[in-house]
């Protein structure tokens, strides 16, 4: 589909929800806080701090929305939710809610959504948020934009105009939906900052009660086997990170990428070339349609700089480019740059490293 | 006879190889090949091992313009038995919720003669990656949602039971649930096989079946297209170039050791607080 036959949808017709009600009548910003045994995804509060702006903006309360098993964790998540800029949290404490499954989910949150009637409803694009996001909108019959880049209101029309790429992250497109409430859209984790925690900051809590009953709901959880580092902080999170790229040459050379990245106390990534060669596992991969990363500093080897890798990383504070084409995209948005042979650079950096810190431990 | 599959793919441009007019800053689709998307190869994938393991028709749908008739074709060589590709002019613009609307009508229409068990659909497209379309054809036809699965751990066409391995954030999650349901497979779960002789001379003579909406069961055209579309696009552009050029880092010594050194010095001297960071 092409933006020219988009331009020409009839936009002036009443709006269509089947209750017929008044667009006016959906008040509020939404956030849904992805809450998975016992834990809240950071991109929850990254969507708060979002969420904040757009209903400052609107001049409407934010709200978080929290759906768990009646538990200490459960009542944890919603009070972090007022400190991370929450003005309400509506929570839904049942039993059935212990494990995330599609349908009793998406019955809860839809019918919360009937019962209040926000303007926007945010969800972390997260392998639940997705999953989420696509039955409720379906079942309430809405627009629904993934992977949203930027978000923020179009005075004119009072709507929500979200950016996100498109074409695999070579063009981005603005996409509304005018006549139809709420507005859904999901954003990746570390696309959106982090907001200010603010630990004196309370809120109203609302209790919803939504009917759910185990034995309606044919999908049964008979394990969960966590990941080996699920503890550790996740590559999208990590402070520093060193990537490689099709530069290194051959799939050997990534050592020098992981050597620099331990020195560095940070954690290794590559590109979507390097990635699909599997030189480094499909969840290293950073990019567009990989893991957006917002280190403190980004290092990336060997790697040209394509769009689809430079919207994964352009929220780093520094980045550094090193390659030996001078004309290569990343030159336009790295922070400081080494022309030159990553192959002899990275070893050096990593024994430059080695021995700042064995001076520092000295001293 | 045994169980009957839907594998619902979409034939996409190979996005590695769209490029963007430096002047009109328009997409520049011509000669770009056009390819199944990779993601449905491997729910598709997973269909045929069922096949293999049970005996099942499966049946593979697509919406989009008559060329996407090539992509069923290929996956007709791959082993698939049927393939229907809806394809009218009501359904241009349409976004995802249009789209499971539309695929959904046209798996109820293929349910009326032999009752579909499974529907795959791939994790997500390559070029609209929004993975939004199979949770909405789950939720329309009233199918057990399972998205992500890393593994199919055991199906039982008797007791139409199905287990998975679905990826969550922080682990799997071993699901069991009953057919009918819908899965869309993670990468890595497995990798296309290649077409057997016998399948790619069926697959060069296969004529692939084509159906308007009323063909497909859609009665209601103001549920499809940009008409259907609650989202509406309303600005395509090129990502603003960065004004900020990289800074080059140039020292007098020639050596790696020597560039090490010198882009530490200015690094550490320009962000001190990063010197706190670094240290396993």
């Amino acid at each position: 589909m092409s933006s020219e036959e988009h331009a020409r949808a009839p936009s002036a017709a009443a709006p269509r929800r089947a209750d017929g009600a008044d667009l006016g009548a959906w008040r509020g910003v939404w956030v849904n806080v992805e809450l998975e045994r016992g834990r809240v995804h950071p991109v929850s509060w990254e969507l708060l701090g979002e969420g904040r702006k757009l209903a400052d903006h609107l001049g409407v309360p934010l709200s978080g929305v929290v759906m768990g098993p009646d538990d200490d964790a459960t009542g944890e998540a919603c009070a972090e939710a007022f400190r991370h800029g929450a003005d309400t949290v509506r929570v839904v404490r049942d039993p059935v809610l212990a494990h995330y499954r599609t349908d009793p989910y998406t019955q809860a949150l839809t019918e919360l959504v009937e019962r209040n009637r926000p303007e926007i409803l945010l969800l972390g694009a997260t392998t639940l948020g997705r999953d989420l996001a696509g039955a409720v909108a379906t079942t309430l019959g809405t627009g629904l934009t993934a992977d949203c880049t930027e978000l923020r209101i179009d005075d004119e029309t009072r709507s929500l105009a979200a950016t996100r790429p498109t074409f695999g992250g070579t063009l981005l497109c603005t996409i509304h939906t005018l006549e139809y409430r709420p507005q859904m859209a999901t954003v990746r984790p570390r696309v959106m900052a982090m907001p200010k925690h603010d630990p004196q900051r309370t809120g109203v809590v609302v209790e919803e009660r939504v009917a759910l009953a185990e034995d309606d709901v044919v999908t049964k959880i008979l394990a969960y086997i966590p990941d080996a580092d699920a503890d550790k902080a996740q590559l999208a999170y990590a402070d520093i990170v060193v990537a490689g790229g099709r530069g290194l040459g051959k799939p050997e050379n990534f050592r020098l990428v992981r050597e620099l990245a331990e020195v560095l106390g940070g954690d290794f990534g590559g590109s979507r070339p390097v990635a699909q060669a599997g030189w480094v596992g499909a969840d290293r991969q950073i990019g567009q349609t990989g893991k957006t990363i917002r280190p403190k500093l980004y290092i990336a080897a060997g790697i040209s700089g394509a769009i689809q890798h430079r919207v994964g990383v352009e929220g780093a504070d520094v980045i550094i480019a090193i390659n030996s084409d001078p004309k290569a995209p990343i030159m336009d948005f790295a922070t400081y740059a080494v022309v030159g042979d990553a192959l002899q650079i990275l070893p050096a950096l990593t024994e430059a490293l080695r021995e700042r810190l064995g001076r520092r431990v000295a001293a | 006879m045994g169980m009957h599959i839907v594998v619902c793919v979409k034939q996409v441009p190979d996005s590695s190889q769209i490029r963007v007019h430096p002047v009109t800053n328009t997409i520049m689709r011509q000669g770009v090949p056009a390819v199944v998307n990779p993601y449905d190869l491997i729910s598709l994938e997973e269909a045929l091992r069922i096949k293999d393991r049970f005996g099942a028709g499966i049946t593979v749908l697509s919406m989009g313009p008559k060329m996407a008739a090539e992509a069923l074709r290929k996956c007709v060589s791959y082993g698939a038995d049927d393939a229907i590709l809806i394809t009218d002019r009501v359904f241009a613009g349409s976004d995802t919720l249009a789209t499971s609307y539309a695929l959904s009508s046209a798996i109820r229409t293929i349910g009326r003669d032999r009752p579909v068990d499974m529907v795959f659909c791939g994790k997500q497209t390559i070029d609209g990656d929004t993975a939004q379309v199979g949770p909405g054809v789950a939720r329309r036809l009233g199918l057990q949602q399972l998205t992500y699965v890393s593994k199919i751990e055991a199906v039982d066409p008797g007791t139409r039971e199905i287990v998975v391995h679905r990826r969550a954030e922080g682990g799997v999650q071993v699901m069991r649930t009953k057919l009918p349901c819908l899965v869309t497979m993670m990468e890595g779960a497995n990798t296309i096989r290649f077409a057997g002789m016998d399948d790619m001379f069926r697959a060069a003579r296969y004529d692939v079946i084509e159906w308007d909406h009323k063909a497909a069961g859609i009665d209601d055209i103001a549920r499809c297209g940009l008409k259907g579309s609650p989202t509406v696009v309303r600005k395509v552009f090129a990502p603003q170039p960065r004004a900020n050029k990289a800074e080059i880092v140039e020292t007098a010594g020639r050596s790696a050791r020597d560039v090490a050194d010198a882009l530490l010095q200015t690094l550490f001297a320009r962000h001190p607080e990063l010197e706190e960071e670094i240290g396993p």
